[in-house]
């Protein structure tokens, strides 16, 4: 039996309702406690500023960021973050690290925990390329993590959508995520992976995806309502159509409105949408671009059924990755840069190309504007996640830089007097007074997650959740965080203490221990005979048209060393 | 008799996971599915001679010993080596691979993978210019124009064209071969060319020229274009590049003839950009036709664990990399090291004379299931399993799809993740005096 005691914490708990209150906390066997023994090792957090283990929720730390690794052997010696990035040799308690948008997997399990995540959602899987997924979590420490398994543009299913056999479709689902264990549904621009295997693109929710006699919206709605179907703990997690075109608004509130109609089964979203920020643009080109972002956070702010996450834009470096092959061929095109692209067989599509965001370039510039828009304009914290889509918009280590953006207008406008004179009247940021408080801040970061991903033991400090705490070194009482800005940034890019299922993982921002994170993973229950008759289809596609033979498909027990299975009867 | 199916064959880059193989007592008595190669390699695994004990080199002579004498011999090599070379790594599982990676690291050495001296050059064209590429079953269901270049499948990848290219059936081509295009750009008349509906013969070396008067023609500059060009006429050039303009999926599967020859790294680059010309036209991929069944395996186990693919350095306790200064060859033939250890490959036998030289005057270690010229100028022999038939794992096949290798028959020889785990125990003992395996 371990225990712990932390004794005057500030603790900022927004799932509880606790805003910035001094307290203790029990920690037993990696949970958290009513009390504990007068045995407990003792941590005193002298007031500092305490909240649940950072959970990020949508980023790509696993599987395709290899390719973005391969493609980019300098990103390993950028030191642009010190502390966070670079090169830094092994020691008696880490591996050795490198890189910045795309560290080695020692380096992302380190750097999370030292700004207070214990926990990552890897935002896109292949079930085909899934056991390497697996194979990079087993090699990150400490963080728990999970994955999104990719569905949007999958044969078997659009042709259950065609074929309109919705409850095959969820019998499908539910043994893609158990093949691939994955934890939800992710669609990425819904049949335009299918269009890409011919070099094509669909270009709106309403054309339809070449051979396959669907639409995107026909196949948004079918995933969504398979989703609620099997009553799976997330909801469908979408990048929607056209990402990254001038006027692209218009789709994602189309998309954000088709699902009006789906209901969700369990007390979360009906919809998560990805990144909005590359999808909040206006304008019908990028000569007249601007920004999208009060359009969306007017539709967000008056309906109930959504969650999204912001992809802000960090300037510097970046590498873009994602399934949308068609707008990484367009990006590498218009870029001038290099490019990677794999499409999977029968799946999906996928691009890298690296970039630099520049506060110099107008478009830049007002994307930049876009991700902090649409965290202010939108009301209501609890539909907001904080994301930079990392390494897409800018890498996770520079998160407590982005922290500052939400909580300081002084910082903001020092940002934006670099900008170009074009770029000022294309966006409504300068006009924005909004500050976020911590409390807030930890919505966006914490919070929210538990509640979107149905995980009622992350991101808060109640008792019976997981002992997944970090103590930053700030005194909420004493700083104002509008103009001490630099100051927040410090505290939340290395920990007093980040404490991971009850082990002290981080101490003064150096790694103590690594212990090695569990994989959540879905597996929901389906009536034999639809699962049957499932099979013998999926047999067809194993026998004609796939290379791997289904028994060698399923990601074995081999490759989830620790895993966590979740257990769903929606049927 | 037991039979197993879907078993995967740990031969090639194809990774054939279709392969069936009976067993009686612990004896592969039959295999069935796989092509010649891979059934040498199935059923040889107990008619070819095996390393059959741990040895130490005495006197001139290895001399049997246990694993525990072999163990602390090459860990005492390690520890005392002030550089040592690690390498190999590509017929081995990615498992195995991980904790050759963290012996690496844990004493500062090189270590590099046999993409050396086959597909490295693929991975620096990776570097410059990316790789757009597909899984094997894209080319399988849509592809209709397959271009060989400088590679001969039908002997280094025998199933290659009947399971994933150019005579399988997919779902856009249902006829298989009469659906397809299939073009073979080589130096010679290989048995691949023979097989073509269009025979290209280039001269030795001149593929960077070739690769550039295809982009001249699909971007329209078809007056930059001389008479002849690596030996093929301008025609000849007009008429492929029309072909790959006007095809709906065209793939240009790559081998060493390209990869090795002049110009290296540069001739893949090429390739990519070529891709990425004619995407403007129609869809397009490239892929290295890659050797060992898990080179392609080292590749992503290194760049996930260092960031880089190959070729890297551990001497400042964090990676270096820089082929060419830090390649298995560059630090033999410049004499930097004074220690190696062989896993899974036979520099013996292919790297340079003045490589192998270095390597029979230094301490060297070698860890094989296999007794190979390698063998001859070890100085501590550490008998493995054969992973994919003794022995469970994962290798990524060439398209970069994992897939995990099944156990068949039981044996007492040690893994090589176990052998390079005890390394690193016993390691950390002789330098730190520690003996526990702290996990990661």
């Amino acid at each position: 039996m371990s225990e712990l005691l932390i004794k005057n914490a500030v603790v900022c708990d927004p799932i509880q309702g606790i805003d910035c209150e001094k307290m203790d906390l029990c920690i037993r066997d990696g949970k958290i406690v009513e009390s504990v023994s007068s045995n407990a090792k003792v941590i005193d957090a002298e007031g500092r500023l305490t909240m649940a283990g950072g959970f990020d929720g949508h980023t790509h730390s696993a599987g395709k960021i290899n390719v973005g690794r391969s493609m980019n052997p300098n990103d390993a010696r950028r030191n642009l973050v010190p502390g966070l990035s670079g090169l830094e040799p092994h020691t008696e308690k880490t591996r050795a690290q490198v890189g910045y948008n795309t560290p080695n997997t020692y380096a992302i399990g380190y750097r999370y925990a030292k700004l207070g995540y214990t926990t990552i959602c890897e935002a896109a899987m292949p079930p085909l390329t899934a056991r390497h997924t697996h194979e990079e979590f087993k090699e990150i420490p400490i963080l728990d993590k999970m994955g999104l398994t990719l569905f949007g543009s999958n044969w078997q299913v659009m042709e259950y959508i065609r074929d309109k056999e919705p409850e095959k479709l969820a019998a499908y689902i539910a043994w893609g995520l158990k093949a691939s264990r994955g934890y939800g549904i992710k669609i990425v621009n819904a049949g335009g992976g299918e269009a890409w295997g011919w070099g094509k693109n669909v270009s709106g929710l309403y054309d339809p995806v070449p051979n396959f006699d669907v639409t995107p919206a026909e196949i948004l709605l079918g995933l969504g309502e398979a989703n609620e179907k099997l009553c799976l703990p997330h909801s469908v997690h979408v990048h929607c159509n056209n990402l990254g075109h001038p006027g692209n608004y218009k789709t994602t509130i189309e998309t954000m409105k088709l699902f009006e109609k789906v209901q969700s089964r369990r007390n979360r979203q009906s919809l998560h949408v990805t990144h909005v920020q590359f999808n909040a643009y206006a304008g019908t080109s990028w000569r007249d671009f601007e920004t999208g972002a009060p359009m969306i956070a007017d539709y967000v702010n008056g309906v109930n059924h959504l969650t999204f996450d912001l992809g802000q834009l960090i300037f510097g470096p970046a590498v873009t990755m994602t399934a949308d092959g068609p707008v990484e061929y367009a990006n590498s095109r218009m870029l001038k840069e290099k490019w990677s692209n794999q499409d999977v067989e029968l799946e999906d599509a996928s691009g890298v190309v690296p970039l630099v965001y520049s506060p110099k370039s107008f478009v830049n510039a007002v994307q930049w504007a876009i991700g902090i828009e649409l965290a202010l304009l939108v009301k209501d914290p609890w539909k907001v996640m904080f994301t930079t889509d990392s390494p897409n918009g800018g890498s996770f280590v520079n998160y407590p830089e982005a922290y500052t953006y939400l909580m300081s207008e002084k910082k903001r406008q020092e940002i934006i007097l670099g900008f170009p004179e074009t770029a000022l009247n294309r966006m409504v940021l300068p006009g924005l007074d909004r500050e976020l408080s911590f409390y807030e801040l930890a919505i966006m970061t914490r919070s929210i997650q538990s509640r979107i991903y149905s995980r009622p033991e992350k991101g808060n400090l109640a008792v019976g959740a997981d002992a997944d705490i970090a103590i930053y070194d700030i005194f909420p009482d004493a700083i104002d965080p509008s103009v001490e800005h630099e100051k927040v940034k410090k505290a939340f890019s290395a920990t007093a203490y980040t404490i991971k299922g009850g082990t002290i993982v981080v101490k003064d921002g150096n790694i103590e221990n690594t212990p090695m994170g569990r994989t959540y993973w879905v597996n929901a229950t389906v009536p034999s005979d639809i699962e049957c008759a499932m099979q013998k289809d999926l047999d067809v596609k194993f026998q004609k048209y796939y290379t791997v033979s289904k028994s060698n498909y399923m990601v074995e027990d081999a490759y989830v060393p620790k895993p966590v299975e979740i257990a769903t009867e929606g049927f | 008799m037991p039979v197993i199916k879907d078993v995967v064959c740990s031969l090639c880059g194809c990774l054939c996971d279709d392969i069936t193989v009976t067993v009686e007592d612990n004896k592969i008595m039959g295999v069935k599915n796989a092509c010649i190669l891979g059934h040498s390699k199935t059923v040889g695994v107990q008619t070819h001679d095996r390393i059959k004990t741990p040895m130490i080199r005495k006197d001139g002579e290895l001399v049997e010993v246990t694993y525990e004498e072999a163990i602390d011999a090459a860990a005492r090599i390690l520890a005392n080596s002030r550089r040592t070379l690690s390498y190999g790594w590509c017929s081995t599982s990615c498992e195995a691979i991980s904790k050759a990676i963290q012996l690496a690291e844990e004493t500062g050495s090189v270590i590099d993978s046999t993409a050396n001296v086959c597909h490295g050059p693929s991975a620096l064209a990776t570097q410059e210019k990316g790789n757009p590429g597909a899984t094997l079953g894209e080319i399988k269901n849509r592809s209709d124009l397959i271009i060989f270049w400088g590679c001969n499948p039908i002997h280094a990848h025998p199933r290659h064209m009947t399971r994933y290219s150019s005579f399988s059936r997919g779902f856009f081509t249902p006829n298989g071969r009469k659906d397809r295009k299939m073009v073979v750009i080589d130096v010679r008349k290989t048995d691949t060319a023979k097989r073509a509906d269009k025979y290209i013969e280039i001269e030795q070396g001149s593929d960077l020229l070739l690769v550039t008067a295809l982009r001249s023609a699909i971007n329209g500059h078809e007056a930059a274009i001389p008479k002849n060009v690596a030996g093929v006429s301008k025609a000849e050039i007009l008429g492929l590049a029309e072909l790959m303009k006007n095809s709906r999926f065209v793939s240009i599967l790559f081998g060493m003839g390209i990869t090795q020859s002049r110009s290296k790294y540069k001739n893949g680059d090429a390739v990519s950009s070529l891709i990425s010309d004619l995407t403007q036209h129609t869809k397009a991929i490239m892929m290295g036709m890659r050797g060992h069944y898990n080179v392609s395996g080292f590749g992503e186990v290194a760049t996930w664990e260092t960031g880089y693919p190959m070729a890297i350095d551990f001497s400042k306790g964090y990676p270096y990399y820089n082929p060419g200064e830090t390649g298995a060859n560059d630090v033999l033939v410049r004499e930097e090291v004074d220690a190696a250890i062989v896993g899974a490959a036979d520099p013996g036998a292919h790297f340079p004379q003045k490589a192998v030289r270095h390597l029979a005057r230094i301490p060297l270690i070698q860890i094989d299931p296999y007794p190979n010229p390698t063998t001859e100028l070890a100085d501590v022999v550490i008998p493995a399993a054969v992973v994919g038939i003794e022995v469970e794992g994962t290798a990524y096949r060439m398209d970069a799809i994992p897939i995990r290798m099944k156990k068949l028959i039981a044996t007492e020889f040690k893994t090589d993740e176990e052998i390079l785990k005890d390394l690193i125990v016993k390691v950390r003992e002789l330098k730190r005096g520690e003996v526990t395996c702290q996990s990661y």
